[in-house]
């Protein structure tokens, strides 16, 4: 070098996580594309009927993920959104249940003792909401006041949520919600009720206060207590912000299926956990983004419905999801040690 | 001059342990001073007991005319005093402006928690402090995980001198930087004394020392045992005083 004298002051270009989801997603949908061709001599991603249906699979769950992704920005883990997806899902529905089925009485409703059917929409909703923002808020205390590990505190509400539902109807569907409930799950409304969900919360990230504290809290809780953010307080609120998009997750999935079943939403946690490790939000906290879950969401969605459109065995599917969920962790670990040494 | 800071008896005990006892000190304002001292002569200790890291044993201080009991870093921050710390305190995934308003940022709206904020107004605000302590960032955009320990000091240093608007505590900030990049900080000092903001620095670093500071106070074992002009002394006086082979404190000269 010519120029030993002048100061290293460069800094490295900043290689976005984003695009190391986008660079992963354009590569798997080139292999399933191929190996559709190879094994059934047909286009995959070409169908847009299979796109649609793919979309749809993955959009509830992926309205969970824009949750989950917002609390392991901040340093932690939500185990417990699929259990409140079905205990939001059991109860909002009971609220929302019509006192008719095909012109007779529906006795067996939840609260047809009380009366309570045929009520507005806006009350199974404010319910579900309530609930879920309930339990997120017992989720974040528990985090950030009694300073219990995020993975046992949402881990203890994982379990107490399924009982909830459990208990709810000591296990049996509600069913027969209005059509205005029903509307909410129909045709590709959950798809649009997902996308509207994650551009508010990517612009709330990306431009306000609660994105910098959320960030800040992730990257180094120590600086941003010393900076004077009230780092127990947004915490909860970050807690309660998952545990109410759960909620909705919750409507909308009991919505879709017309009835809402107890059993609803099992390991839906870890689906939105892989999504948002997929997508490159790193599991350390500090970085990651609504965008890069989407992007994970995709790569999720192609893998399943590319495994049922190969007519891989559903038995073979869970293994494989199991692995690629350990694999993107196994990339956020491997990306955290090329940072440590400087690379 | 007015004095700026002022302690009384200033004592810190740690059980048995008499880290910091009977402290007199006092700095004017635009005054730069420098604390030296052997590891454990109690500096540091010093140092948290002004901004209220710790709550002291015994003694007084004065700020600015007041006397005052920090509850923490916080309220000292609150009160004008900036303090720079050994490990930083800077988010490594936040970007330059980010860092340097963490927990003051600008607003646009203001809508509680979800207020928007105003980048704009940040960035200039960051290019503006960068430049008024000659702190050279190719990419204040980037977060500042990726920039050297230089800039990152850097960084934090522009912030103290952003916000602190009557007393800079530095506390080793070029301990674990490499030649040119302690160049770069101690231009950032000479700035700040051309500003006449009143500086605090404690160093190891004697030709440091001498290079920046108008006085230079010594601790030793938990004592102040001196404090001289930095014209009236040198390299030798003070490493004497370090040492314990010379002291103007009669009460600690039998140590």
């Amino acid at each position: 070098m010519t120029d030993t004298a002048a100061p290293a002051i460069k800094t490295k270009r900043v290689w976005p996580t984003e695009l190391n989801a986008l660079i992963g997603l354009i590569i798997i949908a080139v292999i399933f594309e191929a190996l559709a061709w190879i094994v059934r001599e047909r286009t995959f991603l070409g169908n847009l009927a299979i796109l649609r249906i793919m979309i749809l699979q993955v959009a509830v769950v992926g309205i969970i993920a824009i949750g989950v992704t917002q609390v392991i920005i901040t340093g932690g883990i939500d185990l417990s959104s699929g259990s409140i997806v079905g205990a939001t899902a059991i109860i909002a529905t009971s609220f929302g249940q019509m006192s008719t089925r095909n012109g007779q009485d529906f006795t067996n409703a939840v609260f047809w003792a009380q009366g309570w059917v045929d009520l507005p929409l806006v009350i199974p909703l404010l319910v579900g909401l309530m609930l879920g923002i309930l339990a997120g808020v017992i989720n974040g205390s528990l985090v950030a006041y009694a300073k219990i590990p995020p993975f046992i505190a949402t881990l203890g509400m994982m379990v107490s949520a399924r009982g909830v539902s459990n208990w709810w109807t000591r296990g049996e569907a509600v069913s027969n919600p209005s059509e205005s409930f029903i509307a909410l799950g129909q045709g590709f409304t959950p798809v649009y009720i997902f996308a509207g969900l994650a551009i508010l919360f990517q612009l709330i990230l990306s431009y306000t206060l609660y994105g910098k504290r959320t960030y800040a809290i992730g990257s180094n809780p120590a600086a941003a207590r010393m900076s004077g953010i009230n780092v127990e307080r947004h915490l909860v609120l970050v807690y309660a912000i998952a545990g109410m998009l759960a909620a909705i997750a919750g409507i909308v999935a009991a919505s879709r299926q017309l009835t809402a079943q107890a059993g609803m939403g099992v390991m839906y946690e870890l689906d939105a956990i892989a999504m948002a490790v997929i997508g490159g939000v790193s599991l350390v906290g500090g970085r990651g983004s609504i965008i890069g879950t989407f992007l994970g969401m995709l790569i999720f969605g192609i893998i399943i419905s590319g495994f049922t459109f190969l007519r891989v065995d559903a038995y073979y599917q869970e293994m494989i999801k199991g692995a690629i969920i350990v694999f993107a962790v196994m990339a956020d670990v491997w990306r955290q040690k090329r940072r440590a040494m400087g690379a | 001059m007015s004095v700026i800071l002022k302690t009384e008896g200033l004592t810190k005990h740690y059980g048995g342990v008499h880290a910091l006892e009977n402290a007199d000190f006092e700095l004017q304002a635009g005054e730069h001073v420098a604390i030296v001292g052997d590891n454990g002569a109690g500096k540091s200790t010093f140092v948290r007991q002004i901004t209220g890291v710790e709550t002291r044993s015994a003694g007084k201080i004065w700020f600015d005319g007041q006397e005052v009991q920090f509850s923490g870093p916080l309220e000292a921050r609150e009160a004008g005093m900036e303090c720079v710390f050994q490990n930083l305190a800077l988010a490594d995934d936040l970007d330059v402006p980010s860092n340097l308003f963490l927990g003051r940022e600008k607003i646009l709206f203001n809508l509680g928690p979800f207020s928007i904020l105003n980048r704009k107004a940040m960035r200039a605000a960051t290019h503006e402090a960068l430049q008024r302590t000659a702190v050279k960032i190719p990419n204040i955009l980037n977060p500042i995980r990726n920039m050297s320990g230089g800039q990152r000091q850097c960084v934090a240093i522009a912030r103290s001198a952003t916000f602190a608007s009557k007393l800079i505590i530095m506390d080793e900030p070029t301990a674990a930087l490499g030649v040119q990049e302690t160049g770069q900080v101690e231009n950032i000092i000479k700035t700040l004394k051309s500003q006449g903001i009143p500086l605090i620095l404690v160093s190891h670093n004697l030709r440091q020392v001498f290079d920046l500071v108008d006085r230079i106070v010594v601790f030793r074992r938990g004592h102040i045992v001196a404090s001289l002009k930095r014209d009236e002394t040198d390299g030798n006086d003070i490493v004497s005083y370090i040492t314990g082979v010379k002291s103007q404190n009669a009460a600690a000269a039998y140590i």
